[in-house]
This record gives structure tokens, sequence and C-alpha cells, in this order.
């Protein structure tokens, strides 16, 4: 499977998105924010950094880049799309997943590893129920994930939510990590997937949702 | 013509850069009850009139300039 990973100035965990899915089996492609097709590519991650800056809005601005509209066609033919950490940002920025990432309200960057509990079975978490749990690093200012109680609401009768921190780091409503659009072929997650691909890093469970990604990318959903 | 955009939290939205400025003029002793922290900024659009100003600074505003989720924005068109 070819995956494509987007290239925006300022993304810093772009190689390591390329490394982590070369190891799972995928044949990485890089993607640049300027491109205007995705060279075939049966998936896309947008991944981690600060876009542009972060300026205006973390994602904002990457949002508005010419690749985003290949991104948007590929999402809504049904193929898969992952957003980490600054790629949440950017999705949610699209209007291609639900809600909105602020400022962590200890305004702090926080860095560490976090456990994940499974908020649903999901093509993309591979062999995982309910309940399960992950461990994942992430690292962000922005990661406080919020929307209106109202949509919340929606999120959870739709089965969107993927994973949910399981001590709040940064004040994300209902302390989701992961949500998925009502589809379910777009998925992102502030935690960062790519850096728990290998032994000596602690965690090797970042390959589940790779996998996933691949999984799907082998049989996309056809909306 | 010169516009002025301003964005700012939305009522009700908990704004922590806002709160942790009103805990410091706390600290400094000022009675600052509450604090909202927003963005200001100053486009010159390239249009003769200002109702035509206005609805490109309206428009950019509400797609661009701020997310409806947690802002809301105010355009004032200079005289």
């Amino acid at each position: 499977m070819r995956v494509g990973v987007v290239t925006y100035p300022g993304a810093c965990d772009d190689r390591d998105a390329l490394h982590a899915l070369a190891l799972v089996g995928a044949e990485p492609v890089r993607l640049w924010h300027a491109d205007s097709d995705l060279h075939g590519v049966d998936a896309v991650v947008i991944p981690g950094g600060f876009s542009y800056g972060d300026y205006l809005r973390p994602g904002a601005l990457a949002a508005l880049s010419p690749v985003m509209e290949c991104v948007r066609a590929h999402a809504a033919s049904g193929r898969p799309v992952l957003g980490i950490c600054n790629g949440f940002q950017v999705l949610t920025e699209a209007g291609l997943v639900p809600g909105v990432l602020r400022p962590n309200t200890s305004l702090q960057f926080r860095c560490l590893d976090v456990t994940l509990a499974v908020g649903r079975e999901s093509p993309w978490l591979p062999g995982c129920a309910v309940g399960d749990e992950l461990v994942i690093p992430m690292k962000h200012h922005d990661g406080c994930w919020f929307a209106d109680p109202g949509q919340v609401a929606e999120l959870e009768a739709n089965g969107q939510v993927l994973l949910r921190y399981r001590e709040n780091p940064n004040g994300s409503v209902g302390s989701i990590a992961g949500v998925t659009n009502r589809a379910g072929n777009v998925a992102a997650l502030m935690p960062h997937p790519e850096h728990a691909v290998e032994e000596l890093f602690g965690s090797t469970d970042g390959r589940i949702l790779l996998e996933g990604l691949l999984q799907q990318a082998a049989e996309p959903v056809g909306v | 013509m010169k516009v002025t955009v301003l964005v700012r939290p939305r009522d009700g939205i908990l704004d922590p850069q806002g709160e942790a400025v009103r805990r410091s003029l706390a600290g400094l002793g000022y009675p600052a009850a509450d604090v909202r922290a927003g963005k200001v900024f100053d486009l010159d659009v390239d249009v003769p009139d200002a109702e035509g100003a206005r609805a490109i600074a309206d428009e950019i505003a509400g797609k661009v300039l701020s997310n409806p989720l947690i802002e809301q924005y105010q355009v004032e068109v200079a005289g």
C-alpha cells in the first residue's frame, strides 16, 4: 500500500511518520503542501508539527493549502486519512473531523506517555475491544479538544469517539483524544502513534493505528 | 478601504489565556474581575466602497479569521 505523508512548512513529524509506515510494511510517499495531486496513494497521513508556524490558529492555514483539496476528494471517496497532532488540528479546521483543538487549559506544553482507552471497536484499532488500553506519547500545547454539548452527544451516539485519555492531560471535553468522521474513514488523534512503533522507545501500541490505516487502504469503505 | 476585524472567544467559552492574564492582574492588585483575550486584524481591502469592503471582510472573518465553534467576530469599516 502506498501511503502519502503531507509535509507543510513547519511540519516536524513527517519523517517519523514515513519511517513508522515503512516499519509496518507500507510504501511511504512524500507529499508536499503545494501538490495538486496525491501521486496515486491509497491512504494519507497528515503529520504533526507546527504548520505555517501555527499562525492564526493551529492547522488553520494548512487547511487552506492546495493539497487539502486532494485530501478532501480522497476522503470523500471513502479512502483512509489519519491526522496526528497538528494533523488533527488541520483536519478539524478543514471540516473533515468534528470539533476544534484549543490551548491546553493549563496553558503548558505537555509531553508525556498517555494511557488511552479504546472508545469503540473500529477498523482503526484492529484487534482492540472497548476499554482496552494503549500507551502512546503526546506532545502539544493546543490539544484541548472542544465541541458544543450537542455535537458531543451526536458524536457519542454515532460512535465517532475513537480514543479517550485515562487521565485528562489537556482539558479535552469528555477526555476525548481521538475522533473519526461520520463515515469512519477519517480519523484523527492528538497522541503520536508514529512515535510508538519500536520497543526501544517503550511502546509499540502506535503500530495498531498504522496497521488499521493499511487494512482500510486495502479495503476502503466506499462512501 | 481600511477594515478592522475583531475576533473574540465566544461568550461562555473558557479562555485560558484571558484567565491567566486576569490572575496576573489580580496579583498586581488591579480589580480585574474578568479578562477575555482576542485578536485584531487590520485589513486594507482593495475595493472603492465601504459596503463592498464590509461584505468581503465579513466573508474573510467568518471563513478564515475566526473559527465559529469557539470565536465570534466584529467588522468595523473606517469612515
